[in-house]
């Protein structure tokens, strides 16, 4: 039933379709965020208890919920590729290490920016904001596992372990603002009853975590491509590829 | 628009240090990984490259002799 989708993980059709579907994520990925950042920053109102510095939620909770759910697409293709020992999951599970480390890193500099003005410190050992550093230290540390083996068959394993066992994390992320009683405000989202903001907060925030999730998906492709190519050193096609393009 | 003056916008209310510097945090990271991404098919390509002429320097060689 699901045979069809093993073609696609033949490594030269997933870099030639990852690179067919590269522009479109790119584009969508500029334009919402140029919408959704000129919207947040100058269209939508002042916040009656915040006032203008709420404007770095725009940029904080896309990158807050995005390092998330790229941690939750990382683990998923690295539990394929260990699973079923699909190399080209395992090749996904790569990519997006990078990817989402630095979405995490914004996250945790906006959330320190946005602290000073309104709780008064940058920093506090608060759950919310520790659960969100334990997820800096498992991206970093599936990128520290996956670079130290020569064998990738063998790195890939070990980072996907590490990558699947951190999912643990992702709930404790989420509810750590109802479980333990913390300085970090709860979601102001909710998807199934009525959002804590007004609409027109609402949508260009909407907008900008769309643009980060597209933005994600980009450079994951990206870093696919380059991963497909370095794995693939000794395919016909990809030494064509050097010849042409790999010349000084 | 929210604010009267340009100058107004980049005041930000009195909080322009932390808005700007996270919109500038983002902004830098964020290109530093994309640009660093985008130079990485060249580096592999070329790595692959420089190997393949060494292959075929090894394989000239071995005929000679």
């Amino acid at each position: 039933m699901w045979k069809w989708l093993h073609s696609y993980a033949d490594p030269e059709r997933a870099y030639n379709l990852s690179g067919k579907i590269l522009p479109w994520f790119s584009i969508l990925a500029i334009a919402l965020i140029g919408i959704g950042s000129v919207w947040g920053l100058a269209f939508a109102p002042a916040d009656y208890q915040q006032g203008e510095s709420y404007r770095i939620i725009f940029i904080h909770v896309p990158a807050a919920s995005m390092s998330m759910a790229a941690y939750m697409g990382m683990a998923t293709s690295a539990f394929i590729g260990l699973v079923w020992q699909i190399k080209s999951a395992d090749w996904v599970a790569a990519a997006i290490a990078p990817v989402g480390a630095v979405i995490t890193f914004i996250a945790l500099m906006t959330g320190a920016a946005w602290g000073k003005p309104m709780w008064g410190t940058w920093w506090v050992w608060d759950a919310r904001l520790t659960a969100e550093l334990v997820l800096l230290f498992l991206y970093l540390g599936v990128i520290a596992l996956y670079a130290s083996f020569e064998d990738k068959m063998l790195a890939a394993r070990a980072a996907g372990i590490l990558a699947i066992v951190g999912v643990i994390n992702i709930p404790i992320i989420k509810y750590s603002v109802e479980w333990w009683s913390s300085l970090h405000q709860p979601s102001t989202i909710k998807i199934t009853e009525k959002s804590t903001m007004s609409l027109e907060m609402l949508y260009p925030l909407l907008i900008n975590i769309a643009g980060f999730g597209l933005m994600v998906g980009a450079i994951t492709l990206i870093r696919f491509r380059c991963e497909i190519l370095a794995r693939n050193s000794m395919r016909h096609w990809v030494r064509e590829l050097a010849r042409i393009e790999g010349v000084k | 628009m929210q604010f009267d003056s340009l100058i107004d916008f980049l005041n930000m209310g009195g909080y322009a240090f932390y808005v700007w510097l996270s919109y500038g945090i983002t902004f830098f990271s964020l290109a530093t990984l994309i640009i660093l991404s985008l130079l990485q098919k060249r580096k592999i390509l070329i790595q692959i490259a420089k190997k393949m002429q060494r292959e075929d320097r090894l394989k000239a060689n071995r005929s000679n002799s």
